[in-house]
Order: C-alpha cells, then sequence, then structure tokens
C-alpha cells in the first residue's frame, strides 16, 4: 500500500514536472506551430533568474531570504517572456511558415544563449538553495510526500487551470485561439494579428521561465539545462496532439505513469529508452497524439 | 537546382579532378602528420555531409539523428579495433564492469569481414526501418525531426547506460592496431587519410549519378510536393525509406572511417548536439547540391578547430549567430550566396569539390 502510494505519486510527480516544462512549448509549438529549440534555454533563464534573486535576498535581505521563491516565479516568468518577445520580433516573425528554418534558426538562438550563460555564470554548475519552509513532507500512511514535490505539482495545476481560463474566458485568450484557427478570418475581423503572434511567444516563453524557477528545486542549474529537457517537452506536446491544451495534460501524466513502472521494471536508463520507443510505437498509431483535431487538409 | 547543361559536362570534371589532385597528391606532401589527420577527420565528416544532404537536401526529411548513425558504424568499427587490440583478453572496459565473459553480440566483431560491412548495414538498416516506419505513418516535416531528434536521445542513454558493453560514457579507447599496422604510425595514417579522400571522391560521383538520375528527380518532386507525387501513382514510403537508408549508411562508413583516425568512439559524439551540428554544416554549405555539403562539412569544421582553439568561449556564440544568420538571409548556403553574386558562371552542380 506504502508502496503503491510513493509510486503513484512518483508517476505524478515525474508527469507534473513534463507538464510544466511543456506548457510554454503547447503555446508556442502547439498553437503557432513555431519549433522553439531554445525552448530548453528559456527554461535555464527561468532557473538562473531563482539563481540570482536567491544569491541577492541572502545578500541584502537575509531576514526574509525564504521569501525568493515567491519573488522568483513571476520574475522568471517576466524575463523569460522579455527574451521569447524580443527573440520572436527580431527572428522567428521573419520564419513563419518554414517550421525547419525556425527549428535551425532557434538552435542557433540556443547555443548563444547557452553561451552567454556559460560566460556570466561559468561553466559548471550552480545549486539554488531551495526555501527552508519548502524543505520536508507530507505524511501519508507511513508514506512521506516531499513538500517539493507537492509544490510543483500544485504549480502544474496552477498554470494549467491559469491558462485554460485565460484561453476560454478572456479577450486576450479569445484573440489567441481565433488567430490560430483562421488567421485570414481573424485580421479580417480586425485583430492585430503579429501583436497576437508576439504575445503568445511571449506567454510561452514565461511558462518555460515559471517552470525553470520551479525546476531547481530538483536539482542544480546549468548551462546546459535547457538542452537535458528540451526533447522530453517535445514528446510531450506531440504525443499529446498538436493545439491541444488536454492532450498535453494527459500526455504529461501518462509519459510520467510509464516512466516510474518502467523504471521498476528496469534500470533508469533502460526505463526511459522504453519510454521512448513506447512513444514513437504509439505515434505509429495515432501519427497526430492522442488528441487530433479532426482535419481533410491534406497538406 | 540540378539541371545541368549538356556542354559543361566536361568542364565539370575540371574542377573536380582539381580537388582531388588537391586532396589525394598536394595535402599529404604539404600538410604535417597532425594537419593530416585533422584533414582525413573532416572528409570522414564531409562524406556523412554527403548522406545528410541526400536526405534533408534532396527529400526534405531533415534528420536530427544522424550521429545515431554515425555513431553506430563507429562502433561497429571500434569494436573490431578494441578486440584486435585486447589479443584475446576481454576488452579493459568490460573486466572493471564486471564482466567474465565476452557478450555473444560481440564475438562476431572480431573478424573483419564481419565488423566493416556491419559499420555499414546496421545502420543503414536501423534508418531503412525508422525511415519506413515514420513515413509509412505519414510523419514528416517538423514531426519527422523531432522524433528523430529523440532517437538520438535514445541511443545516447543506452549506450551511456550499457556501459559493460559500451564503454559507457567513455566510449572505446585504447584502440592499437588495424590488421597488425600500428594506429600510431604516421604511415598507416596516411594510407587511412588517402581510402578517406578516395571514399569520399567516390561518394560524390555516385550521389551525382543518382541525383541526376529519375530517381534523384522523385527524391526532388517529394521534396516539393510529397502527395503530389502519390497522385502520381508513386510510393513515396519506399523511396524515401531508402533514401534515409542511403544517408544512414553513408554515416555509418564515415563513422568507421572516422574512429581509426581519431582512435575513440564516445556517445558524446552520438548524442542530440553533434547531430545538429551535422545538420549546420549541409545548411551552411548549401542543402540540395552536394558541393555544398562537402564545402560547408570542411569548412565549419575548420573553423571550429581553429577559432575554438584560440576563443572557445567565442566561437560557440559566434557558431550560432552564423547559424541564426545562414538560415535567414541564406537559405541556400554558400553555393546560393556564390551562384547568386554570380561567381559561378556556368551550373553550380560541378562548380566545386
Amino acid at each position: 500500500m506504502e508502496l503503491l502510494l510513493l509510486q503513484g505519486f512518483n508517476a505524478l510527480s515525474v508527469g507534473s514536472v513534463l507538464l510544466l516544462i511543456a506548457l510554454g512549448l503547447a503555446f508556442t509549438f502547439g498553437l503557432m506551430g513555431v519549433i522553439n529549440m531554445a525552448h530548453g534555454e528559456m527554461i535555464m533563464a527561468g532557473a538562473y533568474v531563482t539563481y540570482v534573486l536567491q544569491l541577492a535576498f541572502t545578500k541584502y535581505l537575509p531576514g526574509a531570504k525564504g521569501a525568493y521563491f515567491l519573488v522568483a516565479l513571476p520574475a522568471a516568468f517576466l524575463v523569460a517572456g522579455l527574451l521569447g518577445l524580443l527573440m520572436e520580433r527580431l527572428l522567428v516573425r521573419h520564419l513563419y511558415g518554414r517550421p525547419l528554418d525556425t527549428l535551425l534558426a532557434t538552435w542557433g538562438v540556443s547555443l548563444m544563449l547557452q553561451q552567454a550563460a556559460r560566460t556570466i555564470f561559468g561553466a559548471p554548475n550552480v545549486q539554488v538553495v531551495s526555501p527552508p519552509w519548502l524543505n520536508g513532507g507530507l505524511k501519508v500512511l507511513g508514506a512521506v510526500l516531499p513538500y517539493k514535490r507537492l509544490f510543483i505539482l500544485a504549480l502544474a495545476v496552477l498554470c494549467v487551470v491559469g491558462i485554460s481560463l485565460y484561453l476560454t474566458r478572456t479577450a486576450g485568450g479569445r484573440r489567441i485561439r481565433a488567430v490560430m484557427q483562421s488567421r485570414p478570418m481573424a485580421a479580417c475581423m480586425g485583430i492585430a494579428t503579429s501583436r497576437v503572434d508576439a504575445l503568445t511567444f511571449a506567454l510561452g516563453s514565461g511558462l518555460a521561465g515559471v517552470a525553470g524557477a520551479a525546476l531547481t528545486l530538483l536539482g542544480p542549474v546549468g548551462p546546459a539545462t535547457g538542452t537535458y529537457y528540451i526533447v522530453d517537452a517535445f514528446l510531450v506536446v506531440i504525443l499529446g496532439g498538436v493545439g491541444q491544451l488536454l492532450g498535453t495534460v494527459v500526455a504529461a501524466l501518462g509519459i510520467g505513469a510509464f516512466n516510474v513502472a518502467f523504471e521498476l521494471g528496469s534500470s533508469a536508463s533502460i526505463g526511459k529508452v522504453l519510454v521512448l520507443l513506447a512513444i514513437i510505437v504509439f505515434l505509429q498509431w495515432k501519427p497526430s497524439g492522442l488528441f487530433a483535431l479532426r482535419t481533410r487538409a491534406l497538406d | 537546382m540540378t539541371a545541368r547543361a549538356p556542354g559543361s559536362r566536361l568542364a565539370g570534371w575540371l574542377p573536380f579532378a582539381g580537388a582531388a589532385l588537391l586532396l589525394l597528391v598536394v595535402a599529404p606532401l604539404v600538410l604535417s602528420d597532425f594537419r593530416l589527420n585533422l584533414l582525413g577527420k573532416f572528409l570522414c565528416f564531409a562524406i556523412l555531409a554527403l548522406g545528410l544532404d541526400l536526405v534533408w537536401g534532396y527529400t526534405g526529411m531533415l534528420s536530427l539523428g544522424q550521429g545515431v548513425f554515425f555513431g553506430l558504424g563507429g562502433y561497429a568499427m571500434a569494436m573490431y579495433l578494441k578486440l584486435e587490440a585486447s589479443q584475446g583478453e576481454l576488452p579493459d572496459f568490460m573486466s572493471w564492469s564486471g564482466l567474465s565473459a565476452l557478450p555473444w553480440f560481440w564475438k562476431p566483431f572480431a573478424h573483419a569481414w564481419f565488423a566493416i560491412p556491419m559499420a555499414i548495414l546496421i545502420p543503414g538498416a536501423l534508418a531503412g526501418a525508422v525511415g519506413y516506419l515514420l513515413t509509412r505513418s505519414r510523419i514528416r516535416g517538423a514531426y519527422f525531426s523531432l522524433i528523430t531528434q529523440a532517437l538520438a536521445l535514445i541511443f545516447t542513454i543506452l549506450f551511456i547506460g550499457q556501459q559493460p558493453y559500451t564503454g559507457g560514457t567513455n566510449g572505446i579507447t585504447n584502440l592499437t592496431t588495424l590488421f597488425g599496422f600500428s594506429l600510431g604510425d604516421p604511415r598507416t595514417q596516411k594510407v587511412l587519410y588517402l581510402i578517406t579522400a578516395v571514399t569520399l571522391g567516390v561518394t560524390y560521383l555516385l550521389l551525382r549519378r543518382v541525383t541526376a538520375s529519375r530517381f534523384g528527380r522523385l527524391l526532388i518532386a517529394i521534396r516539393d510536393g510529397e502527395n503530389r507525387v502519390r497522385f502520381c501513382g508513386y510510393n513515396p514510403v519506399a523511396v524515401k525509406a531508402l533514401a534515409f537508408a542511403v544517408g544512414g549508411a553513408l554515416a555509418g562508413l564515415a563513422g568507421a572511417l572516422f574512429v581509426p583516425q581519431v582512435g575513440i568512439i564516445s556517445p558524446a559524439m552520438m548524442g542530440v548536439v553533434p547531430s545538429i551540428e551535422m545538420v549546420v554544416w549541409v545548411a551552411l554549405g548549401g542543402r540540395g547540391t552536394l558541393t555544398g555539403a562537402v564545402l560547408g562539412a570542411l569548412l565549419v569544421n575548420l573553423a571550429k578547430t581553429y577559432l575554438s582553439e584560440s576563443f572557445p568561449g567565442a566561437w560557440t556564440f559566434g557558431l550560432g549567430l552564423l547559424f541564426v544568420l545562414v538560415v535567414v538571409y541564406l537559405p541556400d548556403g554558400l553555393v546560393g550566396l556564390v551562384r547568386r553574386v554570380g561567381l559561378m558562371g556556368k551550373s553550380g552542380e560541378e562548380g566545386l569539390a
């Protein structure tokens, strides 16, 4: 019972991390069709923002140093979002309709951002000291569920609820959906599509920043942090079905569950390999993901 | 892009002959052993770039997993060399990891007649299978790229994780001889260099024939309008799988030639990042032209070696910037630029080699 609970929680936790890192991509890749290989570096940027804030708080506000994390989440969102905005305006904007070229160009950007991080913060990984109020865990039926993992789970839920409310209930969100569903029609209705593009991209990047801030709870941050997550993030979005928020959620939780199950049955590396293989095999059966929009379009 | 005026046929051989002369005669005479070895390494990369160009530039399948095929070819060769170096004993890393007997799948690699063909056949077959499965379910464009990238991640994790069988992160090292010739001997290296240069030339000529043939036209047609090709009665699945298999086999061949010259193969050479770097070569040189692929591979690696020695940080930054600029402003790469400027008066395909 204890083991089952613990493994179930593990699966949920791995799934929530995947969900957090993939949510931003669900915007940039899922809604806009932009293959942003620099998404991982947006995660990295968010993580470094957290690191900087933690240092600043311990130095200037030692009395409230545990509070840095609450500041770091919105700050990471803003910094990564601004980076994304800059990227969209300067680069991605010129490459709409050329997805493979976007992929290559954004990879160039990711190289530059990694090098920038290496220059500013040094090549070795840095450790962010987690806020003390997240240490320890909740005891349930004899199993200990770490607060950090619970926090990430709650954050993921919060983000998903926030995004779906934004997309369905606000004017801004409706504009985003209108542009993604039919760009010419939206433009006819007076929506400034280019501004919506920039906003969507910035939002997606900002979400990646939040993910980065949250990930500092789980491990150190380094210039290569982004490359570690990027493939997983893309697989979650593809598996879920491009443009489907619900699909992304189900895919992330599903991959998390399979990951934990496979790792129990074998070693960590073989488990990961099996998960990736399972995804590729699954795509053989449903090439457009779990929740695909039905379409008659050919190309 | 591939149209060639009939009269330029003979004249087109001149640059190729010039390049062959340069690589086969001038370079071994002029360059030091160290530099020649480096050039040999780059020529291996050029062979891989030719294969990638066939897959991406001609058929439109952007593979982000080419490093896997390169690595598999390299590992097949390294397994043979390792067994030769161990002289009947268990390879050193296996005994360190607590293995007491040679695993069954290592055994046939003790024979060159098995290992060397396998260095080409295994990556070729894997590429063919992956290409078939993906194109059969009509996964293409960015999805194809991302899944091949996942493939690169799978193999890196697998090869790092299975230390007793693959040497883990360190890969396979301490290779000493090839057919009894010492790998440290400059003469052996010179022969390996010449073999690589000739292989590159032969590959180039073969692919030139292939791309100019009816099959080559079909590849370009699939790139530009797969569904139209399908409606014309062709089966794009088989054609794409075959093209991808050829690309994979060439990458394997490149890996097999790379290992004896460099003396090591490790998962770091087959992962996600090196695989994208391979795409950079082709993109920079000019996708869809064979000369572009070769030039791109040589130039990028040359620049990487010399610039990263003097300015390691600036190089990575420069590579990223260069890549962004090339994609945005020079989608056809250097060859496209040269063609646009008009320096290459005649048809571009035979310009340089």
